[in-house]
């Protein structure tokens, strides 16, 4: 094939496309699709007034994560327990009669493979390096840590997709996010990425497909990479990758929709040309110092409102763009913040583990290894804990994570979106703090009037125990930098 | 997607200005799970005046609305598109139209004319008693009082519209390359083509 170096981001974009038109846009082949119940039902309705089947049912997923309460679904006679959201009720009922009318696998309300999508399409092999994958969610960037091109899509495109396993793309730009030598101890993947966004800004990759490059992404675990490619979104860019390496494989291997035997070697041969070329240019690049990545919070409602634990809240007027300092000023009053104060010193009242970006088996076991043989403070009037699917919440159990989690005080839940952003009754109560280790830190994200700070699965188990946002290397073995 | 070629009927006249998509479909509508039915909330707020055009027996079932300036402005919704497919609607006609619901007119298959206010003024009156023919092939609006107005649209959009193409039935145009491509994805990389086994 051609001789110039190209990225890695390149490589699955030529893989993919069908045709060029003379405009410059393209007909790029999807190769998964992951469907959930509140981006889909329009798309299905559409197909079915038009007349139209899924062209490729096999290459579409279907599972409901975004209303679902995390309640018990099935009562003690073995019912399932009904959604009592007309709304919520009705889209999950959708997606019921859809996937099967539609000849699509469905993992429903109560299957043990039933989850979160961006936690079901890796864990279930159905995601896979090289892969085009969309789905009608912005975070779908985060399949991009087991090394496929994905990104999120709009109803219509949904609807296209199921038609045509298609979509019509322009190519994005690339960008380099090199991170030069090591985390320190108890710093984490999230912390990371959200040092990354503070660094880029939300806009920082507009436009492009962002590659995150070093020696910190090689020794990462593939959850800690989805973790990163999750949040890229919140950066700006379309999508996140990181190259697929052995580790990749060994994550990949023996998942149900995996390839097997001669299949095995074909794809794995395949997956190890997936990297970007030496010599290949980028069009944009930017370097991060692991050195100076601490325990991260946030103080506002962006995520790129990022600061280390040992920080404060930043003066409004700090900022030289006048439209950030007025949005900072904005954040700081809904967030009931003022210039200078402590990070940890601010009280939390809610502890939410759990969402695409922090719900997975890694993630959970962070949290329990800081809850071990502790308490939740006195302040903590909320806290739940929501497994990114029915395996994950199989797999903690049977690690005993539950049991840590409930005698700490913390509630264990069936999994879901959660209170990543309040669809279901899990909610954070206006005027209230979350430590939350969802993505977003949005108005109102978490529910009307919620104040969110963002952090890892280890810095929410911290804050459940001091009650206030806490360097979490305080309460293990990792001596913190400056305490 | 129905081929149109021309619309012809009564038509609502409605003349309202900066008609924004709050206006043609409530944000309470936009948890829907259908987009069926839609029809039933369009112009919600102003249908609560028992005088309203929407309701008036006259109109019913009219495919045109004649609106003022700036129809579809506001937020992008594509329910707004919808809800006025299912009152029946096929055409608006204004003096301009926001360009984000022109697209998403387009996209399901209702035709947006541009015609100058005289024009709309006109047309207002007309309306009131007798059919208006929008003829799209000829890019011609007319009465039957030999009114005659000639509009512009995009060649592009016309093709589409005059072939019943929506964005699905355009992209199946180049099915033989998509065909083609499945073909050397299952050859070459049966793992990829597999996905969940659950073949059609
Ligand atoms: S967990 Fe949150 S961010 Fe992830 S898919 Fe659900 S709602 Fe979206």
């Amino acid at each position: 094939m051609s001789s110039t170096p190209r990225t890695l981001y390149e490589k699955i974009w030529d893989a993919h496309v069908i045709e060029q038109r003379d405009d410059g846009t393209c007909l790029v082949f999807i190769d998964r699709h992951l469907v959930h119940e509140v981006t889909s039902p329009q798309a299905f309705e559409a197909l079915r007034m038009a007349g139209r089947k899924v062209r490729r049912p096999e290459l579409t997923l279907a599972v409901p994560d975004h209303n679902l309460p995390t309640t018990p679904r099935v009562d003690a006679a073995g019912n399932r327990v009904p959604i009592e959201d007309a709304e919520s009720r009705g889209q999950l009922e959708a997606l019921e009669r859809n996937a099967p009318e539609f000849g699509v696998q469905y993992f429903g309300a109560t299957a043990a493979q039933q989850g979160i999508v961006h936690v079901v399409g890796p864990e279930q092999g159905f995601s896979l390096p090289g892969a085009t994958i969309v789905c009608g969610d912005s975070h779908t960037a985060c399949h991009g840590g087991i090394g496929a091109l994905a990104f999120g899509i709009g109803t219509s495109e949904v609807e296209h997709v199921l038609a045509t396993q298609t979509l019509q793309l322009r190519k994005s730009k690339t960008m380099e996010v090199r991170v030069e030598g090591d985390l320190g101890p108890g710093v984490t993947s999230k912390d990371l990425i959200m040092h990354i966004i503070g660094t880029i800004g939300t806009a920082g990759g507009t436009g492009h497909v962002i590659e995150y490059r070093g020696k910190v992404f090689e020794e990462m675990s593939v959850e800690g990479r989805l973790t990163v490619c999750n949040m890229s979104i919140e950066g700006g860019a379309r999508a996140g990758l990181i190259a697929p390496d052995e580790t990749t494989f060994r994550y990949v291997k023996g998942r149900p929709y995996a390839p097997k035997g001669e299949d095995w070697d074909k794809a794995v041969a395949y997956w190890k040309t997936l990297h970007t070329d030496p010599g290949a240019a980028f069009d944009k690049s930017v370097t991060i110092n692991a050195a100076d990545v601490e325990p991260t919070v946030t103080w506002g409602t962006s995520p790129e409102d990022t600061v280390a634990i040992g920080g404060i809240v930043p003066d409004p007027m700090s900022f030289a763009d006048p439209s950030k300092q007025r949005a900072a000023q904005a954040s700081l009053d809904y967030m009931g913040l003022a210039p200078g104060q402590r990070m940890d010193e601010v009280e939390v009242q809610n502890i939410f583990i759990g969402s695409c970006t922090n719900s997975r088996i890694e993630d959970l076991r962070a949290a329990a290894e800081v809850l071990k043989g502790r308490k939740i403070h006195p302040n903590i009037k909320w806290g739940i804990i929501v497994p990114g699917s029915g395996l994950v919440k199989m797999q903690a159990e049977a690690e005993g994570l539950d049991k840590i989690f409930i005698d700490a005080g913390l509630e264990w839940r069936e999994p879901g979106c959660s209170a990543c952003l309040g669809m279901n009754p899990d909610k954070v109560p206006a005027g209230e703090r979350s430590a939350s280790t969802s993505n977003r830190n949005f108005v109102g994200r978490q529910g009307p009037g919620a104040r969110t700070h963002l952090v890892s699965p280890a810095m929410a188990a911290a804050a459940a125990v001091t009650g206030k946002l806490t360097d979490v290397r305080k309460l293990t073995n990792d001596a913190p930098a400056l305490a | 997607m129905e081929k149109v070629s021309t619309v012809e009927g009564r038509a609502y006249p409605f003349g309202m200005k900066n008609v924004d998509t709050d206006i043609i479909i409530p944000a309470h509508f936009l948890k829907t799970v259908t987009r069926e039915g839609l029809g039933k909330g369009a112009f919600e707020a102003l249908r609560k005046d028992p005088s309203n055009v929407f309701d008036n027996p006259e109109y019913a079932g009219s495919p045109i609305i004649v609106a003022g300036d700036n129809f579809g402005c506001g937020s992008s919704r594509e329910h707004a598109a919808w809800a006025l497919l299912d009152m029946g609607l096929k055409a608006v006609i204004a003096p301009s139209f926001s360009d984000i619901f022109s697209g998403n007119a387009f996209k399901n298959g209702i035709v947006t004319v541009a015609l100058p206010q005289e024009a709309i003024d006109r047309l207002m009156e007309v309306a009131e008693t007798d059919p208006i023919t929008i003829d799209l092939e000829a890019q011609t609006v007319t009465t039957p009082f030999q009114d005659r107005w000639t509009f512009e649209i995009d060649p592009f959009r016309k093709y589409c519209l005059t072939e019943g193409l929506d964005e699905v039935g355009l992209t199946l145009q180049s099915d033989d390359a998509i065909r083609s491509y499945e073909e050397r994805q299952q050859s070459e990389q049966p793992w990829l083509a597999r996905g969940t086994g659950l073949a059609a």
